[in-house]
């Protein structure tokens, strides 16, 4: 057995580090007022990257602290590197346009700050109590974060909306953890995983883990568990919208990828049928609602269904080989969001934010970098080759097909037709309609550099896919016991 | 072989020409001259570059040649593999020929976004090329998808009012068709174990059932490519709304691709599927011919016309490939360089009267023959070729098909070789109303001829129609042994797969030792031709 009884705060270091610095920050801007905003902005960025090194140097062999709450080991290790990165960019793409979007207040780097620590907390748990404590850290901070507009009814009622179901999903989270406990007698995952090993499971905890299930669904937006997703995407500042797209859904994935792998391997039989239709369902819903929407935001929110549908499909697989094509996946995902988001916000006329799908009518003529760049990763969010897209359904369906699960390999596929078609609508827009007024043309550094990184990893990825590759399949050979 | 990698520069030339073309500053007219002229050049020596690749390429071998393999996806063990063989060569040739054809025949049409429009032209290159280079499934699928691209912003861009319909249409279809062939992919991968396609084809999966299901889903995709029927619908519709030199690259080579992929994937790595199904393809090939040909004929717009009959033609190709016989499968591979050729000159027949009167309607041509006699002596060529009129390269093809398929299904021939007369029916119906009868139309009357650039851009294609219908064998030489190598490999497979069989069944009656069928099976390569001559030239006599 695992040596718990220790502290081992050593290992806590980068999440320490976190904490204190967001504290540090909170007071800073308290002391000094919203002027701050985007010095706080590029401090939780610093301190984004400082928490970056400090996690490449942990030690990547699991490792426990704080009595057996937290591990660390490649895949957690890994993931936070993933969430820290996004965090950085989704803060860097927002800053310039704070102010414009009435939400230049000193709380929005902090609030993602924190939301960051419950992330990394997140793909860290290894016990259901620090799991509930990292997911309700990070989902107090994006409830407020939808709401942060507080002149704006819809962003208010973005985040009222976003509380009330998060509150029933953490609701559904305990009742399942609170049977699994009853059931089984404890919390802590390694623990759990030896009392489960045997053959007859309790009643009790299959349907604790369906309501874990049904509470993680929620965190990830996948259907039926969907509906609040194109609400808070719209209501949402936009800045805050590209946050929610970028970085949590990473951490809930993993969370559930270190749940199924770690506590309940032996009831595979169980969870793939839920995952199996989750995915199914999401992958659907999400490119056949996806077909009527005008909003490009609500359009992002139901591709972002769809997209985790097929991220599912990996887990569906459950296997190793499944378990990396989730990662690369996500990896993937994340990154064509990021530019993608980097150009919804520079959609502004006259520093308005404009949304509807229609303002990108003739972008190529009024700006063609700017189209050329989303045409690509619109492209590569269809998954036509030789985007960096395709090679994430590549080893998704790959998976899935090892695990002889050709139906829903076949279904999914057959749904990315259809998602297609609002990917290659926005490119109709912007290249064969004729041109509205076109947008503002000031676009801050850092988001020019974002949209081109990420533009260039999207294009060469081809050249070099092993560098993802070979570091996901390390970080899932953790998640094997 | 060659040191250096030949077919890499050739797929890459295209694409780093098009990355330079993108950095040509300056105001629009010098954009758009500079960017004609780098475009042309650019193709041109990837043109020269395939040529090198003619003349070295040694016709008697049956292996792949100029083979390139490296590491690509080590976690995945995909590698990056390219190689031709006689079979896939001529492919990439018709591919680098005919772009600058369409770079020269887009001279003056296109008027507006020219930069955009020559890089998009490159780009398809680049992937045209690497799709009949590809020897790993997995590269295959990369190229051959990613064509979709450019050519759906060649027809949403530069087409005609239709044009974002018929995008659509093209884009999702294509897709819808590819992707159930990436599920397959993978599924080979999976059973195999590998994504390189020599390998694949060595060890084609076992189990009739599986390699049915693997073989349709392959299907989906080339079936639409190609295209055939009921799938076709794509086609005419992109046709028409595509600007000219779009409409020569999808029938020139896009529709090729769905061959390619039948005689590369489905017949050497499904072989029992092929020959379980051989039937159905050819009463699809029928109802193409018969029907497609039948509804080229009411056609009042020429475009669609020329698209109808391409439909029509590749059913020839999916008739004559699916006979598994060496005439068939040559006949097949021939008819579709030879309408690669055809058609394409055809369109851009098309593209010379629509550039003056901006009209595709038939009637409202006439009489062409009095205003522009050059044009009418190319048109006329080119007619005669895609009615299969000996001594062009339609007819060297058109026969060879069917003289494979008299060989296997007598009845299949007979119905099949009525599409020839409809040929003959609808292309003569179509050449008199535009070039001869009466002038109606003043502004149809006072056209010019054939100007210096359309004239250099017809001459090699005539020149090949008549040249490759007089001479088949420069192409039909450097394609037979690798035809007779994939043959051999079919036969052997379904062979052995008789043999088990029969093991199996034997092993479950002791008794009764079948008296060979398999020699049965193989004879029909061997005395059947002679006869069948006659037949078809009764055929040829009706027209």
């Amino acid at each position: 057995m695992i040596e718990f009884a220790k502290l081992n705060l050593v290992y806590m270091i980068p999440e320490l580090f976190l904490a204190l610095s967001g504290m540090i920050l909170l007071i800073a801007g308290v002391m000094r007022g919203n002027s701050m905003t985007s010095f706080l902005c590029w401090g939780a960025v610093f301190c984004f990257a400082v928490t970056a090194s400090l996690v490449l140097g942990l030690v990547w062999d699991p490792a426990y602290a704080v009595n057996g709450l937290i591990v660390v080991d490649g895949f957690a290790n890994f993931m936070k590197l993933v969430i820290l990165l996004g965090l950085s960019v989704s803060i860097a793409i927002s800053v310039s346009s704070l102010r414009h979007d009435d939400i230049a207040r000193f709380e929005y780097p902090v609030l993602v700050l924190f939301a960051g620590l419950g992330m990394m907390l997140m793909v860290g748990a290894n016990d259901l109590i620090s799991l509930y404590v990292g997911l309700e850290l990070q989902s107090l901070s994006l409830y407020v974060l939808a709401a942060i507009r507080s002149s704006s009814i819809k962003s208010a009622e973005a985040g009222m909306k976003y509380f009330v179901l998060g509150a029933l999903s953490s609701g559904m989270l305990l009742f399942g953890m609170s049977l699994i406990y009853g059931f089984a007698g404890s919390t802590s995952y390694p623990v759990l995983a030896e009392l489960l090993r045997g053959g007859d499971i309790a009643l009790g905890v299959i349907f604790g883990m369906v309501f874990l299930l049904a509470g993680l669904a929620f965190k990830v937006s996948a259907v039926p568990f969907h509906m609040w997703t194109p609400d808070v995407y719209e209501g949402a500042p936009t800045p805050v919208t590209a946050l929610f797209a970028i970085v949590p859904k990473v951490a809930a994935i993993a969370l559930l990828m270190r749940l199924l792998f770690q506590v309940f391997p032996n009831m595979s039989a169980d969870w793939v049928q839920i995952i199996w239709f989750i995915s199914l369902a999401s992958m659907a819903w999400g490119a056949f609602a996806g077909l009527a929407q005008d909003n490009i935001k609500r359009l992002l929110a139901y591709s972002s269904i769809g997209n985790l549908g097929y991220a599912l499909i990996g887990l569906a697989a459950a296997s190793p080989e499944g378990n990396a094509a989730v990662v690369i996946y996500m990896v993937i995902y994340m990154i064509m969001t990021a530019g993608t988001f980097a150009i919804v916000l520079c959609m502004r006329r006259d520093g308005v934010g404009v949304e509807k799908m229609t303002d990108l009518a003739g972008l190529s003529k009024n700006s063609p970098v700017l189209a050329y760049a989303l045409a690509a990763l619109m492209f590569s969010m269809a998954g036509i080759p030789p985007m960096a897209g395709f090679f994430g359904k590549l080893v998704i369906f790959k998976a899935a097909v090892a695990s002889e699960m050709y139906v829903l390999a076949t279904l999914g596929i057959l749904t990315s037709v259809v998602a297609a078609f609002y990917y290659i609508r926005i490119i109709k827009l912007m290249f064969f309609d004729e041109p509205v007024d076109g947008f503002d043309r000031n676009i801050a550094f850092e988001r020019r550099a974002v949209i081109f990184i990420v533009v260039l990893f999207v294009l060469g990825f081809i050249i070099q896919p092993d560098l993802l590759f070979n570091s996901a399949q390390g970080a899932v050979a953790a998640l094997q016991p | 072989m060659v040191e250096f990698p030949l077919l890499t520069l050739m797929t890459a030339v295209p694409l780093i020409g098009a990355f330079f073309i993108l950095f040509i500053r300056g105001d629009e007219e010098v954009v758009a001259r500079n960017a004609k002229f780098a475009a042309l050049w650019v193709s041109t020596f990837t043109f020269g570059l395939s040529l090198y690749m003619l003349a070295s390429f040694n016709g008697e071998s049956a292996d792949f040649q100029f083979v390139e393999k490296h590491v690509w996806f080590e976690s995945l063990g995909i590698s990056y593999h390219m190689g031709v063989d006689g079979i896939s060569m001529f492919f990439v040739l018709l591919s680098t020929f005919l772009t600058p054809v369409c770079i020269v025949a887009s001279w003056d049409a296109i008027k507006k976004r020219v930069k955009e429009y020559m890089i998009a032209f490159l780009v398809l290159e680049t992937f045209m090329v690497g799709t009949f280079c590809a020897l790993d499934t997995v590269l295959f699928y990369v190229f051959f998808e990613g064509v979709l691209i450019p050519m759906f912003l060649i027809i949403g861009i530069w087409g005609g009012p239709r044009r974002v319909y018929s995008a659509f249409k093209f884009f999702l279809y294509t897709l819808l068709g590819s992707v159930l062939m990436l599920v397959a992919l993978l599924t080979l991968f999976v059973q195999v174990g590998s994504t390189d396609i020599p390998t694949l084809i060595q060890n084609p999966v076992s189990g009739l059932t599986l390699q049915i299901w693997l073989w349709l889903a392959f299907f989906a995709s080339f079936a639409v490519k190609m295209p055939m029927w009921p799938v076709h619908t794509w086609l005419p519709d992109a046709h028409v709304e595509a600007p000219t030199a779009g409409s020569v690259i999808l029938a020139g080579v896009l529709l090729k691709m769905g061959g390619y992929g039948f005689l590369r994937f489905s017949l050497p790595m499904f072989p029992e599927a092929s020959e379980f199904l051989a039937p159905m393809v050819f009463w699809l090939s029928i109802i193409a011919i018969v029907y497609t040909s039948l509804v080229a004929l009411v056609q009042e717009d020429m475009k669609k016309l020329i698209a109808y009959s391409s439909v029509a033609h590749m059913g020839f190709v999916t008739l004559g490939i699916f006979t598994a016989t060496i005439q068939g499968v040559e006949g097949g591979i021939f008819q579709m360089l030879s309408h690669g050729i055809i058609s394409a000159a055809l369109f851009l027949c098309v593209g010379v009267v629509y550039d003056r009167l901006h009209t595709r309607e038939i009637a409202r041509y006439g009489g062409l023959v009095k205003n522009m006699p050059k044009y009418a002596t190319v048109f006329m060529v080119l007619m005669l070729g895609s009615v299969g009129l000996p001594g062009t390269s339609g007819f060297v093809g058109e026969f060879l098909s069917l003289l494979g398929a008299f060989q296997v299904d007598k009845m299949v021939a007979v119905f099949a070789t009525t599409g020839v007369v409809l040929g003959a029916a609808y292309m003569l119906i179509l050449y008199r109303r535009v070039v001869f009868g009466e002038q109606k139309n003043k502004d149809a009357a006072a056209m010019d001829d054939i100007n210096f650039r359309e004239l250099f851009m017809f001459v090699p294609l005539v020149l090949l129609v008549i040249w490759m219908g007089v001479q088949p064998q420069i192409v039909l030489d450097k394609v037979s042994p690798s035809v007779a190598k994939l043959l051999l490999h079919y036969n052997t497979q379904i062979e052995k797969a008789e043999k088990a069989k029969k093991e199996g069944e034997s092993a479950e009656k002791v008794m009764m030792p079948q008296p060979e069928p398999v020699l049965e099976q193989l004879e029909p390569a061997g005395p059947a031709p002679e006869e069948e001559h006659d037949d078809h030239r009764d055929a040829g006599d009706r027209e």
